[in-house]
């Protein structure tokens, strides 16, 4: 009865029933499910759509500046693109990435509940998602916007001949969108678990995405309102933060940040959610101080809501503010280095595997804690009057957002691919991938921390002739980047139909997502689970999958 | 061009650029420290505990807990330590020592424009004598820019709505990168240009080549064709208040309340008289928004500073938002 290994579990044969992916068959059968995981794949599908586009978008730039010329598009075409960018990577790719794609397919799962609270709710969400980037791509046709994704006044309002209303009611919608899967994640958490899963047996997955979905509730509605006002001003001149109206443009900063700062922790607070999940499974441990880790992402929520200013020392804040800005951005770091601490402690005396998923948290535990440190260097005032605006904060913000939520996104990826499909990917060219990515991403941004703080600003179409060198480099790392991405594109579309069939559990992990089928079926388990251990109890477990095989 | 002959690390030609660049190296060498500890961690760790027949369930020995504590201490106390520094460092930047010489800088779609007291004009140029103070008033015509020079390590936001004030000093002789870092549109890339710090005796020989009389006599000509000086007379007959030692003096309003008249206290009383009256004045005067552009506004407010005397205090600094 305890005689059962790793082995006999990940080998378990996959149930023959019927899944939710063959459960019914055609286009409306997607377009109008209600289920939690059609809807993921439904995202997943759009989002890797923006994700390409808006790749598309940062090659050229990255083409663009390997002279110090502008001499590869015109400056108006580049500060589209970087506008296009940044837009499509935040409000279209990064935003919904790891809460609207593996939160919605995962997050029940793990809850133990048939489906989200709000079926319609959710696949309204994605609708919205759907006009605001049928808005944003028919802006992207009709000739694009040059605000820069921050939209910063009187320049969006009073002086861009661009696209901005467009671009901004693609922005607005979008955000609806957020807000609706932040508030349909919430009730499903406090509502839905299944008996005996207590707060504290919660997978730190669910904690990270319950911190996110606060945010985004909360936040989203400010940039809601703050859009609104600039596309008032813009297009009936109601003076609110052009000074030539009588409005303040700083007013626009504040408000603009006041999300838009919170927003970045909607991006990262789901990675680290995955990271905990991955070190757990890929170590078979759990997480050291789990509680730490669990409170943290609510710190970091909190705490996040509160240091808007902290991009605006140039700006025209006064002394007193910016201290107490300052003073306020170094608490947040604490949460996040409580929990790069745990992660890496969490490996000593650990089982750890260097399957895909692993690769890529350990790879954004040391991506993130890098650009966690380059966040210190901007909080402290006086240095940040000369790094901020540089290309500094470029590489500061990438190591984050790419650094760490696109590598968690694609560890997630990896890690619940087997469950989403069934099937296994290639380990060993999706190992490549993991390397080209972590190496090629380096490569694009390193560089930038020293360009900045050689005084290279940022948004720059053509650059002095000595920082030729250092985008060289940067263009050069950004190629390999580019391949790195393509890979994953390639080899998990092929698995689909050639990947080894996934088992029950191909990790060996705990979690009630690995206790059902894969792909699970439509009401996501066959009989609702009843949890009598607590989170990453790897012992506890074995014995229940010991007891169930002898039944 | 030069590929072999490339920069890792800017130029210092400021006072403040050696202050700037050893909270800079501190945090460099410890947060790289860090980094590299993590990185080594991970690692080790990752190498030494790997999966083998032997070990495909971890030991569910945790580290000990002291630990926790240890990396919220420790990392905290750090943070506050840089946070004083770097505090310490940015009230530096904003205290104008008082000796400074007064630059006036307009930024617009896509230039710089400066304007010295003795009324030289110059556009992405500036001329400033090395080892002196330099105190830059400055406002913006359209959009946001701001002004960088990276080898001062100093920059600040041009507004469209108020005057910002930034100040260096330079210690070197020689020509330094100007940048705008505030996105403007357009040709933001080429809104750029270039610092030439010169001896004082060769910067008086610049001085020297011509100009259109001082900036405050240039304001002078303009108060009088605005017909300012009909009101704000000389003696204190006029409808208006006496400018005569009104800059950096504290002014009370009609409404008892008191406020000190900076540089934006002047450009709000010029574009919206009606904002601050001063008591025992009527609420008469008209505005002149739109009427007068910003190099013309700061001819005006150096000629208005000029009626002060001569500088003993320095004015208030950073204004409140």
């Amino acid at each position: 009865m305890t005689s059962v290994t790793y082995h006999d579990v990940q080998f378990l044969e996959p149930a023959k029933t019927r899944n939710y992916l063959n459960v019914d068959y055609g286009a409306l059968s997607w377009l109008l499910t209600k289920d939690h995981k059609r809807i993921g794949i439904l995202y997943m599908v759009s989002i890797s759509a923006m994700f390409i586009l808006g790749g598309f978008f940062a090659m050229m730039m990255r083409l663009e500046l390997l002279t110090p010329e502008g001499d590869l598009l015109t400056s108006d075409t580049y500060n589209k693109f970087f506008t296009l960018h940044g837009i499509i990577m935040i409000f279209f790719f990064l935003i919904p990435s790891i809460p609207a794609v593996l939160g919605n397919f995962i997050l029940p799962i793990q809850l133990g509940a048939k489906d989200l609270a709000f079926p319609r709710i959710n696949l309204l969400s994605w609708y919205l998602y759907m006009i605001g980037a049928f808005t944003g791509l028919l802006v992207v046709i009709i000739g694009g916007v040059d605000t820069g994704w921050t939209f910063y006044t009187p320049f969006s309002t009073q002086y861009s001949n661009t696209h901005v209303i467009g671009t901004t009611f693609g922005a607005f919608i979008v955000g609806f969108s957020s807000i609706l899967t932040g508030l349909n994640f919430i009730v499903t958490i406090h509502r839905m678990r299944a008996p005996g899963l207590t707060w504290y047996r919660l997978p730190l997955f669910v904690w990270a995405m319950y911190a996110t979905s606060l945010v985004q509730l909360l936040a989203t509605p400010i940039l809601a309102i703050t859009l609104v006002m600039l596309m008032i001003e813009r297009f009936i001149h109601v003076g609110i933060f052009d000074p030539a109206l009588g409005g303040d443009p700083l007013l626009f900063q504040h408000m603009f940040w006041f999300y838009s700062h919170p927003a970045v922790y909607i991006m990262i607070l789901p990675a680290m959610g995955v990271a905990s999940e991955v070190v757990a499974a890929f170590t078979r441990k759990k997480i050291f101080g789990y509680t730490f880790v669990a409170y943290s992402s609510l710190a970091i929520a909190f705490l996040g809501f509160l240091v808007w200013a902290h991009h605006m020392f140039v700006a025209g804040i006064s002394v007193y503010s910016a201290m107490i800005f300052s003073f306020l951005s170094y608490f947040v770091a604490v949460p996040s280095a409580i929990k790069v601490f745990n992660w890496t402690a969490t490996l000593y005396k650990g089982s750890v595997s260097w399957q895909t998923p692993m690769l890529y948290i350990l790879g954004f535990i040391g991506l993130f804690t890098m650009g966690g440190v380059t966040g210190l260097f901007l909080a402290a005032l006086g240095l940040d009057v000369h790094v901020t605006d540089t290309y500094f904060v470029v590489a500061h913000f990438h190591y984050i957002m790419v650094g760490g939520a696109v590598m968690g996104y694609f560890a997630g990826l990896h890690y619940w691919w087997p469950k989403i499909t069934g099937r296994m990917y290639p380990e060993w060219w999706a190992r490549l991938g993991a390397l080209l990515v972590f190496v090629g991403f380096n490569l694009t941004f390193f560089p930038q921390f020293i360009l900045g703080y050689l005084g290279m600003p940022r948004r720059y179409h053509a650059y002095a002739p000595e920082f030729q060198v250092l985008n060289v480099m940067s263009t050069a790392g950004a190629s390999i980047l580019a391949v790195g991405y393509m890979l994953p594109l390639v080899y998990l579309l092929w698995s689909l139909r050639f990947g080894r069939k996934a088992g029950t559990n191909p990790w060996g992990a705990v979690g009630l997502e690995w206790t059902t089928s894969s792909p699970p079926p439509k009401d996501n388990f066959h009989e609702t689970p009843v949890v009598t251990w607590e989170a990453y109890d790897y012992p506890a477990m074995l014995k229940a999958m010991g007891e169930t095989q002898n039944v | 061009m030069m590929l072999t002959d490339f920069p890792l690390f800017p130029e210092q030609a400021s006072t403040v650029a050696k202050q700037t660049d050893a909270l800079f190296i501190m945090l460099t060498i410890v947060c790289g420290a860090v980094s590299v500890l993590i990185f080594t961690m991970i690692f080790v760790l990752a190498i030494m505990y790997r999966r083998r027949p032997d070990n495909e369930l971890a030991q569910e020995e945790e580290a000990p807990k002291i630990l926790e504590a240890t990396w919220i201490v420790v990392p905290f106390i750090f943070f506050m330590a840089t946070f004083v520094w770097g505090s310490w460092l940015y009230f530096r930047l904003a205290r104008v020592p008082d000796n400074a010489l007064d630059i006036y800088a307009t930024g617009k779609q896509w230039m710089w424009k400066f304007q010295h007291p003795t009324g030289q004009r110059e556009i992405d140029e500036l001329h400033v004598p090395v080892n002196r103070p330099i105190r830059i008033t400055m406002a913006s015509e359209d959009v946001i820019h701001s002004l960088f020079f990276p080898s001062f390590r100093v920059k600040a936001d041009v507004l469209p709505s108020r005057y910002r004030i930034m100040w260096f000093q330079a210690t070197k002789v020689g020509r330094f990168h100007i940048f705008c870092t505030e996105y403007c549109g357009t040709l933001h890339s080429g809104m750029i240009g270039w610092v030439d710090v010169m001896q004082p005796t060769d910067y008086q020989k610049w001085l020297a080549g011509g100009s259109e009389g001082s900036l405050a006599s240039q304001g002078q000509a303009l108060f009088q064709k605005y017909a300012c000086n009909t009101c704000h007379t000389e003696d204190a007959t006029g409808r208006g208040p006496v400018l005569l030692g009104l800059y950096g003096s504290t002014v009370t309003l009609a409404n008892n309340a008191t406020v000190v008249a900076d540089e934006n206290y002047i450009r709000e009383s010029i574009l919206s008289p009606q904002a601050k009256i001063v008591k025992g004045f009527g609420p008469i005067m008209p505005t002149f928004q739109g009427q007068v552009n910003e190099d013309d506004l700061l001819k005006l407010l150096a000629y208005v500073r000029s009626l002060a005397g001569p500088r003993t205090t320095t004015p208030p600094k950073e204004p409140k938002s």
